[in-house]
This record gives C-alpha cells, structure tokens and sequence, in this order.
C-alpha cells in the first residue's frame, strides 16, 4: 500500500536553511542558476551485446540504458502494433539508502512516468514493427539501471532511453515457412520525433529545474513535463506531497517547451552521428 | 493514438449525449461503510466507487510511525469484475501508481502535524470502472477523510479534461479515453488555489494545454460544489435554509 514517507536523505539543518537562503535570493548551492541545468554528458553504443544502448550523465546522476528487441505476441488491444517495454531498476550499487528487491513505488512511478513520455509522444513508430499482423511483432525492450543517484532520475532516465533509441540499430527478423528468422541485417529504428523530459521541483514559493537530491530531500512539489520535436506536450506528471498554483503550472509549462528545446538540440546530435 | 471514428457528432454531442463542456452525472453517498470512520460511495457516469477512511489509529508495523505527524495511506484497488476483460486482483503497477499519486494529491488538504504518531488509511474501490476512475476516487476520499472528522484546509475536487476529436472536452468517458487523443486528470483546492494532481498522456499544443488545463480546473469547481452538497446532506440534512446558512 502506498504510504507517505520522509526522504531517505537527510539534509542538515543549517544546510537547508543555507539553501533555502540562497534559493530566496535566487542562487543555489552548486552556484547553479535557478533555471540552469546540470552538465549533460551522453555516450552512445557502450554495450555492444545489446542492440542499442547509452549512458547518460546528468550532474552525478549517472543511467545505463539498454536495447534488447525480440519477437512475440503484441499485447491485447494493440494487435497491429510492436510491443514497447521499458522499464528501471534503481541498483543497489547506486546510493547507500537502495536495498536490493522488488521495485518500491517510486522506482515503479520513475519507470512509468518514463515510459509514459516515450509512448505519448510516439517516439517509436510502433505501427511498422508488425510482422505477422495481430500474431508476431517486434517487442522492443528498453530496460535503465540507475547506477548512481543524485536527484532528478526521472529526466536522466529518460534522456538514456531516447539517446539509446536515437542510435539502435534493429534486427531485421523475416518470415520463413511460418517462422521467425534473424537475417542478421539490421535496420534503423522508425523514429518520428524526439521527446524531451524537463522535471522541475517547488522549494517554498520558488521553482527550479534539474533538483540535486539534496534539493529533492527539500521540495514540496515536482512536475515534469514532457513535450515532442514540435514543442507539444506529450505527458505530465505532478509527483510529491504538495501541490502548485494555476500560474505556477502554466510557467512550468512554457519553461519545459524552451528547456526542452536546448536538451532537444544536444540529442539530436546523436542522430546526426549515427546517420 | 489513431482514431477511427467520430466521437463528437454534428450538434456538438459527445457518445454518451453530453455538450463538450458538460460533466456526467455525480452522485454521492456519504457514510455507506458501517465500520469505517468515514466513507463514500460514488456514482460518476458509470463508475461506481466506495472509498473507506479508517483512522487516525494506531500504525503498524510500528516503525513507519512518524514522531511528528500522521503517516498517510492510500491503496486504489480495482475490483477483478470492475473491467471489461477480468482484472487480476494482484495489485498491478498501474494501481500501485494511482495509489502514490492519490496520495499525494490528498496530502496537501490534510493537517497531518494534528495526529502525530498515527495513521490514516484510504482505501479506494473500483466496483466499476468507467475513465476517469481516479479523479472519481480522490474526489470521494476528500470527502470521506472530511466524514471521518480528519483537520483538513480544503476537499479536493478533481476531474479531467482531454482531446476528442481535435476538441478539448471535460469529464472524457471510458471510450474517450481509449479512443479520444488526450487525457489530462487533475486534482484541485478551489479555496487555496492548489492543484495536487496533474498527469497528461496525449498531444496537445500550447494553446490546446492551456484550454484543456482550465476546462479541467473548472470541472473541479463543479465536482466541489457536489462534494460541499454530499456532505452537507449527511450532516444537515435536506433543509436548504440551513444550507445557506452555513455556507
């Protein structure tokens, strides 16, 4: 059952005042502005065993990304389209407050909310990876282990899953005698857009974008909101305890599109490499 | 999502025969739960929900207890019956989700510092299932955690709004959802001016959020004059004069 809990993380005293302090003022402790994102550091195909792959850094929020495509069965009420599943483990290697076990309800929230992003935004044409119509798809796994936490995994998360789309290359199965046959070719992905994932956070009456997890331990709101190519927004998602006024939302949403914007442009980088 | 047929007909109406702007049917029951400390069963559209508030009491296991403020529970459960095709009853990611998120949609209505030590359970069934279930769900919990006695600072009142048909519609229905472009749930305290949910999946353009964001605002509204009437009808009755007197 779903429970409110305190943040793992404890933030003295004096060091939250000092934060609040400076957020009041309009600095932070990192000397970030209160708009400016953590450095974004992006590596591309580092596991060769899977069909794509990537390792995103944002500050010290560190995720790896990996693409494994098989062929099944599409799911129930999207028979004439390719399964898409992602999915994240928060490693017990990445903080000294992660337990090995099933995924508790954040990590189950992170994935979704992930997920949610990719899905709306119809990153994955997902209509042309039909083999055998309503009987065999492609189903594309993409499966994120967090191997280090420092606040905001929601967007470094989802930045490893596009940048690991971004550059997979496919296996091209075929049909033989009813069969499915790996031909060992292998194709781009059908990409129609490129989502873009900006998480802010509340800390008294001020927003700021790309929260430390030292920040998280100290906001009473987040939302994130992701938007397409086209600066549309594809999905939201308000997460924590607190809540936002009407106007507050409405600049979180301006600032998602033109962040949003500045991240777009760094991934889209990838694409030009690979292409 | 691809649709492939008319949701919105010639004169302007929606599947179920309702204008854009308007809200299915509400009806709530306050006080249906015997043993619980509050409780809520409501009819929204086709949904049909009971919610029960047990607590403030005693936690368990001891150790969630918080020295300093209630410990706030919420499970959203959907009922194996309550869906077209049988739903697993094993709690699925999906309700373990909707459980956080209603949560924490609640929480911020709640003087949770006025119960330190204790606990205060939600829980939400989904008797049937119809779109919109969760806003449904929170809708009745505010107001059965207001008939179980609980502080609060205001009921929040949630509903959605969504694109059907290239329009922005309030109250989008089961085969809205499924078919419709868009769907945006949201929780809101009219009076302190906070909204405590917020999801989306679909795409909407700027000006197409913006519209979408306020219908949805205002639906809340409506939903918060229904919540103001179940309570009011528990506890004063009928009588309209007294209605007014209190409000």
């Amino acid at each position: 059952m779903s429970a409110s809990k305190r943040s793992t993380i404890i933030v003295e005293h004096l060091r939250r005042q000092q934060m609040l302090d400076l957020i009041s003022v309009g600095k932070r402790l990192q000397g970030r502005a209160l708009d400016e994102m953590r450095p974004l550091e992006i590596e591309v195909d580092i596991i060769k065993k899977a069909n794509g792959s990537a390792k995103v850094k944002l500050g010290d929020s560190e995720v790896v990304a990996g693409i494994k495509v098989e062929t099944g069965e599409p799911f129930e009420g999207l028979e004439n389209k390719g399964a898409l599943i992602i999915q994240a483990e928060v490693l017990p290697i990445a903080s000294p407050h992660v337990e090995p076990g099933p995924p508790d309800e954040d990590t189950i929230e992170l994935a979704r909310v992930v997920d949610r992003g990719i899905r709306e935004s119809e990153m994955l044409n997902l209509d042309k990876l039909v083999l055998v119509p309503g009987k065999i798809v492609y189903t594309v796994f993409v499966d994120c282990s967090i191997i280090n936490t420092d606040g905001n995994l929601l967007d470094a998360t989802s930045y490893a899953v596009v940048s690991a789309l971004l550059s997979c290359k496919l296996p091209v199965f075929e049909i033989h005698d009813g069969k499915v046959v790996d031909t060992g070719k292998t194709q781009d992905p059908p990409l129609t857009t490129i989502p873009v994932s900006i998480t802010q956070v509340r800390i008294g009456d001020t927003i700021i974008l790309d929260p430390t997890a030292e920040e998280e331990a100290c906001m009473n709101a987040r939302i994130t909101i992701t938007t397409n190519s086209e600066s549309c927004y594809a999905a939201i998602q308000k997460g924590f305890t607190g809540g936002f006024t009407i106007e507050q939302i409405k600049k979180a949403a301006e600032t998602a599109r033109i962040k949003g914007e500045q991240v777009r442009a760094k991934l889209q980088e990838l694409t030009n490499k690979n292409g | 999502m691809s649709q492939t047929r008319s949701l919105i007909d010639k004169q302007g109406k929606r599947t179920d025969g309702r204008t854009v702007e308007q809200l299915r049917e509400v009806k709530m029951a306050v006080g249906v739960v015997k043993n619980a400390d509050g409780s809520v069963f409501i009819e929204f559209g086709k949904n049909k929900i009971i919610v029960a508030v047990y607590g403030p009491r005693e936690v368990h296991p001891k150790h969630m207890a918080q020295s300093d403020r209630c410990v706030l529970r919420c499970r959203y459960h959907m009922s194996p019956f309550s869906t077209d095709t049988r739903k697993n009853p094993a709690p699925s990611r999906r309700e373990v989700e909707i459980s956080k998120v209603m949560r924490e949609a609640l929480e911020p209505a709640l003087m949770l510092e006025d119960y330190p030590r204790a606990a205060i359970d939600v829980y939400v069934e989904v008797l049937q299932a119809d779109g919109g279930s969760r806003c449904a769900g929170i809708s009745a919990a505010s107001v059965a955690l207001a008939d179980a006695g609980i502080n609060m600072r205001d009921l929040v009142a949630a509903c959605a709004a969504g694109k059907v048909d290239d329009k922005i519609v309030l109250d989008i229905n089961d085969t809205e959802d499924k078919e419709g472009g868009a769907d945006m749930p949201v929780a809101y305290m009219p009076h302190l001016d906070e909204v405590t949910l917020l999801q989306l999946d679909g795409i909407l353009t700027r000006d197409q959020f913006n519209q979408c964001f306020d219908t949805a605002v205002e639906g809340c509204k409506m939903v918060y004059e229904i919540q103001k009437q179940a309570l009011m009808q528990k506890y004063f009755g009928n009588e309209t004069e007294v209605k007014e007197e209190v409000q």
